[in-house]
């Protein structure tokens, strides 16, 4: 293919269903009872059985051979993705791969994760560093962002302006965890700190819950219950060279490349979406998005997000209307990903962008990646 | 935490009961790594050596734990990363100072702990 050439896989697949289980505590169920919850859902959304999958993607849920024998699927492609959340974007580029050559008809892509009730923790264990006591993604985050600082200028009190939007979007949505529990960025000052210089409402939220989407040719989906929404483009660059160290560029290397493929791949340009949906582990991880694809220079992310520019109503850019992983619950991309679908069919109520048109996920990680999803 | 010993960084930890840091050297381009590995990832050849650190570098970044994962780790503790002047970065702990007195860029440079259960961890001072 001539680098000239159209992205082939612009708008060929599309989301026909999505489902998102309960997010809390449910020690009754696992992420296999979540998982189905989920896709059920999905099936329900895009008004297809069980029968009608003829690709599956697991996440987070043990075994994809179990899963599939709940479910009675018997598909033609199957596969369980890594648990890191970077997966959920990966996940997405094989389901769209496999409905574009022909492997797979009807993919669904399903992510069920009990780690609250099961109280995963997101630390310890033998690592690299262990043995000096480093060890979680919070601290890696803390350590990127305490270079940044010094590198740039920016403050703490930069990332309550994403703590504070996120979870102004979580008050508007009633399925979010943190529904009806506002925040000021004075609350997220004076949190408790975790791993300094990063505090408590820096943190995403662990909970137990599940997300399904469903995912075809753009064609079929047009025949289905709902409104296509269209995967317009993909883009992904690995970087794995940081010598098992936090990475020192803040992955703006890998996002160089990512930006410069994004939009051309979509044919769509920045100034056209309507909002984002941003991989928020930790509040940095959101500045380090949108200095990496561009919405401001590198070191600005804390000048750009001042005043509200990722809140719902006031700003340019509205950003995780769901909550995102700070606020609504913490499903690794899976449910930031479903609620660019939300946003782009209508079905957002309270926290509906209007008019939205298209919406861009970003996911800052060793693998950076973006996707552009568009209203069918 | 005991370090998990391996068959690559086991010349590592050899070395720093005697109160040595390796680091291992990739022989076709020159270039210092870190953690041990079979093959330089500059080349992806095995054609590496050991070479002593001279132990100093620069504080490329730190936090402080406030957060208890580790039994063995009362809180708060901090975690320096050190870019060594022979190119890799470690992740390691701040001796002889309080994390208040850290300033990123500072210079600093090994020290070893004493030996507990047959290791001795290399840990950063605040250089002089």
């Amino acid at each position: 293919m001539n680098i000239h050439d159209t992205y082939p896989l612009r708008d060929k697949t599309a989301f026909c269903g999505i489902g998102t289980s309960r997010f809390g505590s449910f020690p009754e169920s696992d992420s296999y009872g979540l998982g189905c919850e989920a896709l059920n859902m999905a099936l329900d959304d895009a008004g297809l059985r069980p029968g009608d999958i003829d690709g599956l993607i697991v996440n987070r849920i043990p075994s994809y051979e179990r899963f599939a024998e709940m479910m009675g699927i018997n598909p033609q492609y199957c596969l369980l993705t890594e648990a890191p959340g970077r997966f959920s974007g990966v996940s997405l580029s094989l389901a769209m791969q496999a409905v574009a050559t022909g492997a797979a008809k009807t993919v669904a892509l399903v992510y069920g994760n009990n780690g609250r009730s099961k109280r995963v923790n997101y630390g310890g264990g033998d690592s690299q560093w262990s043995p000096w006591g480093m060890t979680s993604p919070g601290a890696s985050h803390a350590m990127m962002w305490a270079r940044h600082m010094h590198d740039y200028g920016t403050t703490h009190a930069d990332l309550g302006w994403v703590a504070e939007a996120f979870r102004h979007h979580a008050c508007l949505n009633p399925d979010a965890v943190m529904h009806g529990r506002p925040i000021t960025r004075e609350d997220h000052a004076s949190a408790r700190p975790i791993c300094e210089p990063l505090k408590l409402l820096d943190y995403c939220l662990i909970n137990d819950g599940a997300v399904a989407w469903i995912i075809t040719s753009a064609e079929r989906a047009r025949d289905l219950r709902r409104p296509p929404v269209l995967i317009s483009g993909y883009a992904r660059q690995d970087n794995f060279t940081y010598g098992s160290a936090p990475p020192t560029d803040y992955w703006q290397g890998s996002f160089s490349v990512v930006q410069d493929q994004i939009y051309a791949r979509a044919g769509i340009a920045r100034d056209e979406l309507s909002g984002l949906g941003i991989y928020d582990n930790f509040s940095p991880t959101v500045l380090f998005s949108l200095e990496g694809m561009g919405f401001c220079p590198p070191g600005e992310g804390g000048n750009f997000v001042k005043d509200g520019t990722l809140r719902l109503g006031t700003g340019r850019w509205p950003t995780n209307t769901s909550g995102g992983h700070l606020s609504d619950s913490y499903m690794q991309g899976w449910g930031i990903i479903a609620e660019c679908v939300r946003q782009l069919r209508g079905d957002c109520g309270e926290r509906q962008i209007p008019n939205a048109q298209a919406m861009q996920y970003i996911c800052a990680t060793n693998i950076a990646l973006s996707a552009i999803f568009r209203r069918g | 935490m005991k370090p998990v010993i391996d068959v690559w960084n086991a010349p590592f930890w050899d070395a720093a009961r005697e109160g040595r840091l390796l680091v291992q050297r990739c022989t076709d381009t020159g270039q210092c790594f870190f953690p041990p590995a079979p093959v330089s990832p500059f080349t992806g050849r095995p054609n590496t050596e050991w070479v002593e650190s001279a132990g100093a570098g620069e504080l490329f970044s730190f936090v402080v734990f406030h957060q208890k994962y580790f039994p063995g780790f009362p809180t708060p503790y901090p975690v320096v990363m050190v870019k060594l002047d022979e190119g890799p970065m470690l992740l390691t702990n701040l001796r002889g100072a309080e994390a208040s007195a850290l300033k990123i860029g500072q210079r600093m440079h090994v020290v070893f702990d004493p030996e507990v259960d047959g290791f001795r961890l290399p840990q950063f001072e605040i250089a002089a």
